[in-house]
């Protein structure tokens, strides 16, 4: 419990832990020193993570970052070298998946395919031994928040990727779950009924209270429908914060490229690294990044400013119109381009081969060492 | 292997394509139709006509009918029993924990083809050896048979494993609190169901019509009481075959319809003598 509450306090998570009412009483879960190796490589390296009751914690990574390894000791389908996980402060370790308690939705379609989608969400029910009325009522209610109870009836293969998901999702929820895992549930949709049930997953999450984690290597959903998000690299966690702080403060210079798009301006380090020279600017450096030696300095296209100028540092070399805002790539001496988002009205004066000055904000600026 | 096609037809979307071109078969089809047709009904027909239509009737009033085919339809049973108990749970294992060990299972269950029938007999003899009442009993013989049924039985059930994601469904039985026993009985083996109709099949159909190790074992099976019999009344004998191959024919017409009829409502293949389940394929 200790545990929880000092995520608590250090993330600001309370306010998703308020949105518990009315779900099951909300269950944390804590991952500590995690710590799994396959033959040479570490999947996971004294990984930890604390969940409060009633948060959605999403992983995100690259591929092979152990997201999925960490997901998968939770559940118990995996185990760890070293380390422990804690549902509600008790160790689980040795408790296998059956007994968890766990929902999983799987990244493959997992329904079982002799079973219609009523009997595939009933069955939970059917094996913590609840009298078959009892059952179908609740297995009918879940269809019906998930949208699909005209389908009860239906097999899978006569369900579509996305109605196969929600039944999953509805199968998962049917048992009341202590701990919902989402496993990349979505990355075998396409993107218009991926960008759907992305919301229904959040607003049943939501509604239900039920403390969630999940992994994807998509940071679009990660950010949109995460409480906090764990980014995490070569078995370690970089930073976990919340959707925002991630993206305007990235902790170290992996998130912040992992995370949205980012420019690269290679800087001069002054001032004992507290300060860093960029296009002929000095602007203090944040935290968290070398002391010396050759840096990059990291800064997203939102925040660079351009404007047209005869004698200016570069010539826009493309543009792109996104909606409100277009994307106008600028080649800056030494075959240098960066990306500046500039309001789509004022980057119609932006032809391709138009003299502009690329500027850089007063802001602290996050440097990384340069890589060649 | 032959024994691995697929046959994920599905008769309705077949029907609704049809075509008056695709509905009626073109000449050469016909032609090699025909051929084939001309080469198996021949035989059989020729056999019609030597026993005659009379000898049928005898047939049944032959002594050792009634035991040859008694034991031999027993021998099918305790046969097709073992081969299942042994083949479905090291196969499924195999799959789950051991993925790795697939290619040496692959080639250790095609062995009983390689080796010739003989090799068998005495080691399953020699190995009997240790239980004397086994020796004189013919399940002796089903013994040997279970042997000679793993290549078929193993890649039906392969096959039918293969078509399944079955760690996804393992792991999702499992996350919803099933054990083992529930995970077995009621997530893989209802998907197996195709698969393990076709190792019957396979199965039964190999003992009904083994000969070799019957004989040489000295008990008289249906096949062996045939032969014997050939040399008393070759009308019977002849018309006692065919009467074989109708009923065999017959059991394995039923089991296959009834087979296609389950497996084409969930989605799953048509069930014929050399194809397990077609993978499902999934919408978007």
């Amino acid at each position: 419990m200790t545990a929880n509450e000092t995520t608590a306090g250090e993330t600001g998570a309370a306010t998703a832990a308020g949105a518990a009412a009315g779900g099951r009483a909300g269950t944390s879960v804590s991952l500590r020193g995690l710590t799994r190796a396959f033959g040479a490589t570490r999947a996971l390296d004294e990984m930890s993570l604390d969940i409060a009751s009633g948060e959605l914690v999403a992983l995100l990574g690259p591929s092979g970052c152990g997201k999925t390894t960490a997901l998968r000791i939770v559940a118990g389908f995996e185990y760890a070298d070293a380390g422990q996980v804690l549902i509600d402060g008790k160790d689980i370790t040795g408790v296998p998946a059956s007994r968890r308690d766990m929902g999983m939705v799987f990244q493959s379609y997992s329904l079982f395919p002799n079973m219609n989608a009523l009997d595939n969400v009933a069955f939970g029910l059917r094996m913590r031994k609840v009298g078959g009325g009892a059952r179908r009522r609740r297995a009918g209610e879940l269809l019906e928040m998930v949208g699909l109870s005209a389908q009860a009836g239906q097999f899978p293969h006569q369900l579509s990727g996305g109605q196969q998901q929600r039944v999953a999702l509805a199968r998962a929820l049917a048992v009341e779950p202590r701990v919902l895992l989402l496993d990349e549930p979505l990355s075998a949709l396409d993107a218009k009924v991926r960008q759907q049930l992305r919301e229904q997953i959040r607003t049943l999450q939501q509604r239900l209270g039920t403390t969630t984690l999940f992994v994807t290597h998509d940071q679009e959903e990660a950010l949109s429908m995460s409480d906090r998000v764990g980014v995490m690299r070569a078995g370690r966690l970089e930073q976990v914060a919340e959707p925002a702080v991630l993206y305007s403060r990235p902790a170290t210079a992996f998130v912040a490229e992992f995370v949205g798009t980012m420019n690269r301006l290679p800087g001069e380090l002054g001032g004992g690294g507290a300060a860093v020279t960029v296009l002929g600017v000095t602007v203090p450096v944040q935290d968290g990044g070398p002391a010396s030696g050759p840096v990059d300095a990291l800064v997203r296209p939102e925040d660079l400013t351009v404007t047209a100028a005869e004698d200016g540092n570069g010539i826009v070399a493309g543009r792109t119109f996104l909606g409100a805002v277009s994307r106008v790539e600028v080649l800056l001496s030494g075959e240098l381009a960066v990306s500046v988002d500039v309001a789509s009205a004022a980057a119609l004066a932006m032809a391709p081969g138009t003299a502009v000055q690329v500027s850089l904000p007063g802001t602290p600026v996050l440097v990384a060492a340069r890589t060649d | 292997m032959a024994a691995l096609t697929r046959a994920p037809r599905d008769p309705h979307r077949a029907a609704r394509a049809g075509s008056p071109r695709g509905r009626s078969l073109p000449g050469w089809r016909w032609a090699v139709l025909l051929v084939a047709a001309v080469y198996f009904l021949v035989p059989l027909a020729g056999a019609l006509r030597f026993a005659g239509f009379s000898a049928f009737g005898g047939v049944i009033d032959q002594p050792g009918f009634t035991a040859a085919l008694w034991l031999s339809v027993r021998l099918a049973v305790v046969t097709t029993a073992i081969t299942l108990l042994l083949m479905v749970p090291t196969t499924i294992y195999v799959h789950l924990r051991l993925p790795r060990l697939r290619r040496v299972l692959d080639s250790v269950t095609i062995l009983p083809i390689v080796i010739p029938p003989v090799v068998l007999i005495i080691g399953v003899l020699r190995v009997s050896k240790a239980a004397p009442a086994l020796q004189s009993s013919p399940y002796l013989l089903a013994l040997e048979y279970v042997v000679l049924a793993m290549p078929f039985a193993y890649r039906s059930i392969d096959a039918g494993l293969r078509a399944l994601d079955l760690k996804t469904l393992t792991e999702a039985a499992g996350s919803l609190g099933a054990g083992w026993t529930a995970t077995l009985l009621r997530v893989i083996l209802p998907n197996l169901t195709t698969a393990l109709l076709s190792a019957t099949v396979l199965t039964v159909a190999l003992v009904l019509g083994e000969y070799t190790m019957a004989t040489l074992d000295l008990f008289t099976t249906f096949p062996v009481w045939i032969v014997t019999n050939d040399q008393v009344s070759a009308q019977g004998s002849v018309a006692a075959s065919l009467l074989a191959l109708f009923v065999t024919w017959l059991v394995l017409l039923l089991i296959t319809l009834a087979g296609s009829r389950y497996s084409r409502r969930r989605g799953g293949g048509e069930v014929t003598l050399f194809t397990a389940a077609a993978p499902q394929t999934i919408g978007n």
